[in-house]
């Protein structure tokens, strides 16, 4: 059921309710639900009371917990937050009975309750429950995280993410990160760096310097590992980058001038990447450690962007072959491609769809870009931004959100992250210090 | 090694000046007070700044294209001169892309510049172990505005001067 149906049964399900008063029996609820696929037109109202704090050195963290929770719903345009003024009841104890009368008063069709405790070891526990209101009903089991109190963002993040899956019935993406480059000085002498944050820009560490040009980092599968694009020796070379020691080395590629575009195979253990020789770019796979390099494509034209189908079967790829870059799909092991972009424009950077049904694309038409997505036999496009520039999308883990930079016009232009859903609603910047762009989100934690 | 292959480049370089261009530079910076000409200065014709400025070190292309038009070729043609009469030199050309376009695309695009300057100074004659190519895409605009104006001066391939060897 699309969700603007399933809204609009929530509606009819509210007004019936209203209307029988008290009448309306939990049973007979619609159980408390959100359909993403066609984007929210009313977003569900929720409320996240403050956390309770179970000793008194919890009591900041509890707070802080509860407001990232609510971040996290709140940034999906899915949800609403009740703000709390509005609230009737108080919540204080974790164990005590829900006042469903008085959040059902204040519309909160969902309400999140939780507590934290800081242990002996430092460590924190972090428990929550999700009510459905209107049903006046717990939704799931109550659950608890513990780790240490540095990690509270992720606990909570992890709160969020349990709540957003028991709502849409799909997996989440907020204890996620994204590596991206960081930018900083004037348009002729932009200076670049790779950074690492949280998907919601918390948490920033910078993992190189900005004495080399740095371009287009890829998160492994694995969230561990880093493929990125240096000018390190002069020349633009792959290079790979483990997250936990900062460690980097050049990718061992075939003799040509230089390599770009890598992205890693499903498995995490090989890379397809573009090498350029005598001005000629052509499509290369070959193991992340070096060794079983093979040629994926042989033109006179650009073959470059490649990007893994989630099977591993299958690569999508940019070719001017035509004339001008349009999508191609070709078995991952090369071969024969066929093209799947078909309408007026330029298509680059295609990037195929954690759930494997949707390929991104920047597409450049009448001296706009455009983020879009089409199914991957190049049916059904549908562009979700326009701007002066926007380009290089990254899906969140569970494939229904993109994230992409969008660089601002003229001498002063600069870059930023945005995000959107693959419905096209809900566009919005990501927190970064600083102007960023090139960013590749991780899997789910 | 460098420095020394640069010393005694520099002294030739004074004396082949001397000799094939006298007088030439009257009206440019680097002549000394006895009018002698300062080495590996604009006015030494075998020096990198004299290349770059006099000699000219960049050709423009077209939107989207790596083709070579009529003045890049002339253009190419006395760089291809001035790097056979200065054989110790070798060169890196960069390629370059206006902001149209996309990040990896337009790294391919500054490539097939690049090396389109290549092929041209090797027919002209440069030894193919002088010259190397390089793209910085979109990543180096040297005119920063966001229109025709900048972006015709930013869709380049620029010949790089340099007295040590090249590195691969």
């Amino acid at each position: 059921m699309s969700l603007h149906k399933t809204l609009n049964l929530a509606r009819k399900l509210l007004l019936v309710a209203l209307a029988g008063l008290a009448f309306a029996a939990p049973a007979q609820s619609e159980p408390l639900r959100i359909e993403i696929t066609e984007g929210v037109i009313e977003p569900l109202p929720f409320a996240v009371p403050n956390f309770q704090a179970e000793n008194a050195s919890a009591g900041e963290m509890a707070q802080s917990i509860a407001r990232v929770v609510a971040a996290d719903l709140a940034g999906t345009g899915l949800f609403r937050e009740i703000p709390s003024s509005a609230f009737i009841s108080t919540v204080t104890s974790f164990s005590s009975p829900v006042q469903y009368a008085d959040w059902k008063a204040i519309n909160a069709q969902a309400l999140i309750t939780g507590a934290v405790s800081v242990g002996t070891n430092g460590k924190i526990t972090v428990k929550f429950r999700v009510f459905d209101v209107f049903s006046q009903g717990q939704l799931g089991e109550g659950l608890q995280f513990a780790g240490s109190a540095g990690s509270w963002r992720r606990m909570a993040h992890k709160v969020a993410d349990a709540v957003y899956s028991r709502i849409t019935g799909e997996s989440a993406y907020f204890d996620s990160r994204v590596v991206f480059v960081s930018e900083s000085g004037p348009k002729n002498a932009r200076q670049k760096r790779l950074a690492i944050m949280d998907y919601d820009g918390a948490n920033l560490q910078f993992l190189t310097d900005s004495s080399a040009l740095v371009l287009s980092p890829r998160f492994s599968p694995t969230g561990d590992r880093v493929l990125y694009t240096s000018y390190e020796t002069g020349f633009p070379q792959i290079f790979l980058l483990e997250i936990a020691n900062v460690g980097r080395s050049a990718l061992p590629t075939p003799n040509g001038n230089m390599s770009f575009a890598p992205r890693f195979s499903p498995d995490g253990n090989e890379v397809v990447f573009s090498l350029e020789n005598g001005g000629n770019t052509d499509i290369y796979r070959m193991n992340v450690g070096g060794g079983g390099a093979q040629r994926l494509t042989s033109a006179p034209s650009i073959e470059t962007g490649p990007s893994f189908s989630p099977d591993g079967s299958q690569i999508v790829f940019t070719s001017d072959r035509s004339g001008t870059p349009q999508l191609y799909v070709m078995s991952a092991n090369g071969g024969a491609a066929r093209r799947i972009s078909n309408g007026a424009g330029r298509y680059n950077t295609p990037v195929w769809s954690p759930r494997g049904d949707l390929i991104a694309f920047t597409k450049q038409n009448a001296g706009r870009f455009h983020i879009g997505v089409m199914r991957t036999d190049g049916s059904e496009e549908r562009l979700l931004t326009a701007s002066f520039l926007d380009e290089g999308p990254t899906w969140s883990p569970n494939g229904r959100v993109i994230m992409f930079t969008r660089e601002s016009q003229g001498a002063s232009g600069a870059a930023a992250l945005y995000m959107v859903d693959i419905t096209g609603r809900n566009l919005r910047r990501v927190t970064t210090q600083g102007a960023a762009s090139d960013p590749s989100w991780s899997p789910l934690q | 090694m460098k420095q020394i292959t640069k010393v005694a480049f520099l002294v030739l370089a004074l004396g082949a000046s001397a000799c094939t261009n006298p007088g030439r530079f009257d009206n440019m910076g680097g002549a000394g007070a006895g009018g002698a000409i300062v080495p590996g200065s604009a006015a030494d014709p075998s020096s990198p700044v004299y290349f770059q400025q006099t000699v000219g070190d960049r050709v423009l292309f077209e939107v989207d294209q790596s083709t070579l038009g009529a003045d890049a070729r002339d253009l190419l043609v006395k760089q291809a001169a001035w790097l056979m009469e200065n054989p110790d030199f070798t060169a890196i050309i960069e390629g370059h892309a206006d902001e149209q376009g996309t990040r990896e695309y337009n790294l391919a695009l500054g490539a097939r510049r690049a090396s389109a300057v290549l092929n041209y100074l090797i027919d002209r004659g440069v030894a193919p172990n002088r010259l190397r190519t390089v793209s910085y895409g979109k990543e180096r605009p040297i005119e920063i505005c966001s229109d025709e104006a900048c972006y015709s001066q930013n869709r380049r391939a620029v010949t790089v001067i340099s007295a040590g060897g090249l590195t691969s």
